[in-house]
Formats: C-alpha cells, sequence, structure tokens
C-alpha cells in the first residue's frame, strides 16, 4: 500500500506499542533549552533516574538570554538563575551545551540545523512549541512540556498516539518580495489558528520546492501557528547540499551510505492523506497580522476586516476585542500606520539569508526618527557569518541595534519587550496581546516588510519603498 | 502522577476561543525557577480586568473551567497546567483542546473533557445559570458530570487516557517496561541506519 512520507518515519520509528495504548516513537535527537530543561532535571535527579542517552541530548541557552554586547549570566537578572541550572543541570547528566560564549550558541530551532544534527528522516523533540522549525530538513519533529521533556530524557522515546496526516501544497511562484513567512501567515488565515490541530503537515507543490532550506525552516516553523502537530517538506537534493559536511552531520563512507537511504524518503504516489489543501502562490502579496492570533491577517495592500462580516458570534467578539487592542478600525489600511518598534529575529526569520535581505533594503538607508530597530541573530554562527559579510555595518549604520543571539523580543524571556501602546512590527510568530510586552500591538510580517517599515517609519510595502 | 477519579467544584464559565499559554500563565511571570503557579494563573487579566471571571466572588474558589474551542493554543509550557492544578482546578471541559496542552494536561492528571457537540451548548448554559451557587461533579469512572439544572451528561474520551488518569500511572516507569524493545531498536538502528544513533562533532576529532 502507498505511503506517505510520514507515515515510513513513523512506522521506522516506532518501537512498541503501550499497555494503554500509546505508541512509543524513537526519538533520535532531544535539544533543550534553559527555560523548561532545569525542572525536568530535578525531577528525574529526585526519582534517581538517568539520562538514558545524553550523546544524542544537546542544550541550548536561549529563552532567557540577554542579547546586549559583552553579556554575562547576569545581564539579565531573571535569566541567570535558569542559565546556572542548565549549565550544572547539563553537566551533571553528561550532556552536551552550547553555552554563553559558545561560538555555537544560539536559538535551538537555528543551532540544531546549522551544526548538521538534524537529518532527513529522523525525528526531533524540543521542549518548544517551534520545534517543528527543523521539518525543513525533512526531519520529524515534536514540541513537548515539561514532563515530556523529562519522560524523553529517562526513555529517549515520545508515547504518543498517532496524528492524522495533512497536505499542503504551495503550487506557482512567489513574486519578489514574498517570502515562506507570507505564505505561511496566508495558510494560517486560511485554515484558522487550530485548522491543522492533531496533523501532521507534509509541506509540498512548486512553491515549497523552490524555497531555499532556511526559508523552508521558516514555513514549518509556523506550523504551529494553525495547531499543527508537526509539520515539514520531504528532503530533496538542496536539502542534502545543505546538510552536507556540517559538523554533527554524517561524514565521508556514511555520508554516502546516509545519502542513499535519504533518497528514497518520499510520498509514495496514491497515498493518503487525511485531508489535502493547496495555495496558489502566484498573486500573494506580502502579509501582515492585523490582530492578535497569527490567523488575523492582510495583504499588505487588504482594508482591515469588518467584524460585522464574522462567521460567527464568537469570531465577531474575538475580532472586536482584537481591533481595540491593536487600535484598528474596521475598513483601514495598515500600510501607513506609525510604528514605534522594528524586531527582526526569532527561530522564524533569523537565519542568514533572512539577514541579507532585510539588510538588502536597509542598505544607505536610515531608521527613521524615534522607531527603535533590532537585528538579533538566530545564533552565534549567523552573527559571525553576517559579520564576515559586513551586514551588522548596514544595519548599525542605519541606526539598528545589532545584538548577540537568542530568542529575545519573540517571547521576551530575557526582558527584551516594548513599552505600552506601542507598535512593533516582528519577523517573529505571535502577536498574542502582551507577548512582547503589556499593551504592546504586534505586527507579524517577513523580514523585508519589517525592514522597510523601520526605514519608513511607518508600516510599509517593501515593494513600493 | 496523582490518580484522578471524580471532582467536585464550582464551574467558572470563560466562553471565549483560542486562549493561549501566553494568556493562562504569561511568560513576565515565569521569572523565577519556582514561581507563584497559583498567583501565576491568568495574571494578567485577574490583575486588570475587574470583571474578568475569576475576579467575581462567586468565583473565587473555583473547581472546574469551562471554555471555548482551542483551548491551550500557543507555548508549550506547562506552567499552564500547573497554574490551573495550584488553584484547584483539575477539570477543563473544553469545545476542543490544542494537541500539546492536552498532552500537558494528561501528564499531571488533569482531566480535559470535550462534550459531544450536541451536549456543550446546553451545559454551558447551566454553568451560566448556576453562577458558582452550587458546584458541578465530574466522575471519570462513569464518564459522566453531574449538577445543578438538568440531568447527568455523558463524556467519551480515549480509554488509554482514562485508565491513565484513573490509575496515576508513572508515565516513566509505563515506557520502561518496554525497555527491552528500545534496546532491540537502538541494536538494530545502530547497524541499519547508523548515523541516527550517533551524534558526533566532526570537528573534535581533527
Amino acid at each position: 500500500m502507498p505511503e506517505t512520507l510520514f507515515d515510513k518515519i513513523w512506522n521506522a520509528h516506532r518501537v512498541a506499542e503501550r499497555a494503554d495504548g500509546r505508541e512509543l516513537i524513537y526519538i533520535d535527537r532531544h535539544v533543550l533549552h534553559e527555560l523548561h530543561a532545569p525542572h525536568a532535571f530535578e525531577v528525574l535527579a529526585k526519582q534517581q533516574r538517568p539520562v538514558r542517552r545524553p550523546d544524542l541530548t544537546f542544550s541550548a541557552q536561549d529563552h532567557t538570554v540577554s542579547t546586549q554586547p559583552g553579556r554575562t549570566d547576569d545581564t539579565n537578572p531573571s535569566g541567570a538563575a535558569f542559565i546556572k541550572a542548565m549549565r550544572e543541570g547539563s553537566r551533571r547528566n553528561g550532556i552536551k551545551v552550547f553555552d554563553l560564549g559558545d561560538p555555537d550558541q544560539g536559538i535551538s530551532h537555528v543551532v540544531a540545523p546549522e551544526l548538521g544534527m538534524v537529518l532527513p528522516g529522523a525525528t526531533h523533540a524540543v521542549p518548544d512549541s517551534h520545534a517543528s522549525t527543523v521539518g525543513g530538513l525533512g526531519a520529524l519533529a515534536f514540541g513537548v512540556g515539561t514532563t515530556e521533556l523529562g519522560h524523553i530524557l529517562a526513555t529517549q522515546v515520545i508515547a504518543m498516539k498517532r496524528p492524522k496526516s495533512m497536505l499542503i501544497r504551495l503550487e506557482g511562484r512567489l513574486a519578489p518580495h514574498v517570502t515562506a513567512k507570507d505564505a505561511a501567515l496566508r495558510i494560517i488565515a486560511e485554515i484558522g489558528v487550530a485548522g491543522a490541530r492533531g496533523h501532521v503537515v507534509e509541506y509540498a507543490g512548486s512553491a515549497t520546492r523552490a524555497m531555499p532550506m532556511e526559508q523552508r525552516m521558516t514555513l514549518c516553523n509556523l506550523n504551529i501557528e494553525m495547531g499543527g502537530r508537526s509539520g515539514f517538506v520531504a528532503p530533496d537534493d538542496s536539502t542534502f547540499q545543505w546538510i552536507a559536511r556540517r559538523p554533527f552531520a554524517p561524514q565521508d563512507a556514511m555520508w554516502d551510505r546516509a545519502l542513499a537511504h535519504w533518497k528514497t524518503l518520499k510520498t509514495d504516489g496514491g497515498a493518503r492523506f487525511d485531508r489535502e489543501l493547496v495555495l496558489d502562490c502566484n498573486d500573494l502579496e506580502p502579509q501582515i497580522t492585523w490582530g492578535t492570533d497569527p490567523g488575523q491577517v492582510l495583504g499588505i495592500s487588504g482594508r482591515v476586516p469588518d467584524p460585522s462580516g464574522a462567521a460567527d458570534a464568537s469570531k465577531r467578539t474575538a475580532m472586536e476585542s482584537a481591533l481595540s487592542y491593536m487600535g484598528l478600525e474596521p475598513g483601514m489600511t495598515l500600510a501607513g500606520l506609525p510604528v514605534h518598534r522594528v524586531f527582526i529575529g526569532s527561530c522564524t526569520n533569523a537565519r542568514l539569508p533572512d539577514l541579507q535581505t532585510a539588510a538588502d533594503v536597509v542598505r544607505g538607508r536610515k531608521v527613521a526618527p524615534g522607531v527603535v530597530a533590532m537585528v538579533v541573530p538566530g545564533s552565534s554562527r549567523v552573527k559571525r557569518e553576517a559579520e564576515a559579510a559586513g551586514l551588522d555595518r548596514v544595519f548599525r549604520d542605519a541606526g539598528f541595534f545589532w545584538g548577540e543571539s537568542g530568542c529575545s523580543m519573540c517571547a521576551g524571556g530575557n526582558g527584551d519587550r516594548g513599552e505600552p501602546g506601542e507598535r512593533i512590527v516582528s519577523t517573529t510568530n505571535r502577536n498574542f496581546e502582551n507577548r512582547q510586552g503589556p499593551k504592546v500591538r504586534t505586527h507579524l510580517v517577513s523580514p523585508a516588510t519589517a525592514a522597510a517599515s523601520a526605514i519608513a517609519g511607518r508600516i510599509a510595502d517593501v515593494r513600493q519603498l | 502522577m496523582q490518580p484522578f477519579s471524580s471532582h467536585t467544584g464550582i464551574a467558572v464559565p470563560l466562553l471565549k476561543d483560542d486562549i493561549n499559554t501566553d494568556q493562562v500563565a504569561p511568560v513576565q511571570a515565569m521569572r523565577e525557577m519556582k514561581p507563584d503557579y497559583k498567583k501565576m494563573l491568568f495574571m494578567r487579566a485577574r490583575a486588570e480586568d475587574k470583571d474578568f471571571v475569576l475576579n467575581q466572588p462567586q468565583f473565587a474558589d473555583p473547581g472546574i473551567l469551562v471554555t471555548g474551542q482551542n483551548f491551550g493554543a500557543g507555548s508549550s509550557r506547562e506552567a499552564a497546567v500547573w497554574g490551573m492544578l495550584a488553584n484547584n482546578i483539575k477539570v477543563i471541559v473544553a469545545k476542543s483542546f490544542a494537541d500539546i496542552y492536552r498532552e500537558n494536561c494528561l501528564q499531571n492528571g488533569l482531566l480535559p473533557v470535550v462534550l459531544d457537540a450536541a451536549d456543550q451548548d446546553a451545559f454551558i448554559a447551566r454553568v451560566v445559570a448556576a453562577n458558582g451557587a452550587a458546584p458541578f461533579s465530574v466522575d471519570l469512572t462513569t464518564q459522566t458530570i453531574s449538577g445543578p439544572g438538568g440531568p447527568d451528561i455523558r463524556f467519551d474520551i480515549p480509554a488509554a487516557d482514562r485508565m491513565r488518569l484513573l490509575e496515576g500511572l508513572d508515565d516513566i516507569g509505563l515506557t520502561l517496561k518496554h525497555d527491552t524493545e528500545i534496546k532491540t531498536w537502538e541494536q538494530r538502528m545502530a547497524v541499519a541506519q547508523p548515523w541516527l544513533q550517533a551524534a558526533e562533532d566532526s570537528r573534535a576529532s581533527v
């Protein structure tokens, strides 16, 4: 019977079925971060349970770290305890930490792929909902809570009911200045913030195939914002080229063997998905969120919708509340609204090509007076490579802050945040109320749109800058 | 994990869809390793909105949360479950749950209930009408909710989840019964796809 790629990866990793009916799925790589792992270390220590495979487990310091140059554990005072507990717990359990000051430090979802830890057809777990970012390389990744994280540390398997499968085909060609971020926001708008709940999504189609790896990772990163359990793109030659010779990837003869297997990783013709969806990307314009969830999205030339046209009372109330929080009126366009702050960063959009795209918009221009603009690279390696390419000068000369790597203003776990009432244009993944600071109004966009808005001092259509 | 068999308490109507874990447990409240989970629950809404349901005196001692679609969307933070338990909320009746949040509930002995679509609105109406004056009881052994304003309501839950909650099973212990199979899988994979069973830094050998 023809199988989907999800079927193949799931079946290959299925270890057993537990007495309660859950299937045990082996986790090939487990990447932790300091906001949640210390708690799990403590629980395991109390239960006197060892970490089963410290050699397949890695620790990142990302959520609470300061982005200030010359940072230490204590630069963000509320992060220090987490950072130290992570270091200590990882050491005690024999887990490698990509610590502050390490050349490989950065956001877990950026570091794991760039080091070659992410392999096609492999399974991953991260105690973070954006785990499926690495699906861009053809890995099956699950975001988990703290107790599940402890379970994986102790057993190296996750106990799950098999999710359903969904195929999303992005067809056509993305226009210039239109990116995976815009396509992903449009999909969420179409199917809603719970539209992929209970499903593992395979992204396919000509527009997906044409995306470089970093964009595929952006696409898969946002999978959770429509409720998806995981999301991935089947690997192809450009995937293999991207992974080749990265430090933790198989090398030499082992590479050849792995490659031969990876070339078999595709959905069979005629395989059945529980749900299928197609998005025509040819006419897609840059997208922007207007509301307080990632499904409240407009094309940059579109108009804010009127709640009176909502599908039901609950949607209407949610729209009214979002409009009020965001300080918007139905029928208005977002382009032209004054902006207080611009953030370019996060696991969604802080890989090198994201920064290059933004720098191309910024080069030779200045951030508008009164706008606070920040760039926070996704990893220390991205930062070094950007500096080698002179991108830091482009941003600094324009008036951007150029930070050390971490999650920063995405969740505000490190104290980076906006002031009440500010309107922020951000390349992150969640525009929830109060997420980037109390009463902060967040608009999610691509790096190009963020850069254009920083220059204009207003929400801008990058195509017109 | 504490076994769950039944729970009786005041049912609190929080009738919105898509409530996310940033709302349930704001990251700003997670600045310490051992935060006050009781205070953390809906901290911002409780501080800023005097009409917020948990600020109303009749709901000062909650036991059951009743809410809309896609409850617990967003971040995987488990504090959004621990905050419920710290406030003695051991049952959430939602129209649907976000996947990771539902998992986190099951991991902590919090019962996530989704009623049949046909029963949802009637149950919500009863909770609103009761307005905290009398408690509801949720019994997992009989899979029923009882309380003021009408007959008992039956709910479905996957048998595996039900058993896990009723027995308060040690999840890791349950899995480690399959320790031999995990080992066998690892040995087999070390031969079939050895690159999966090793994650070594090739720079280290240079």
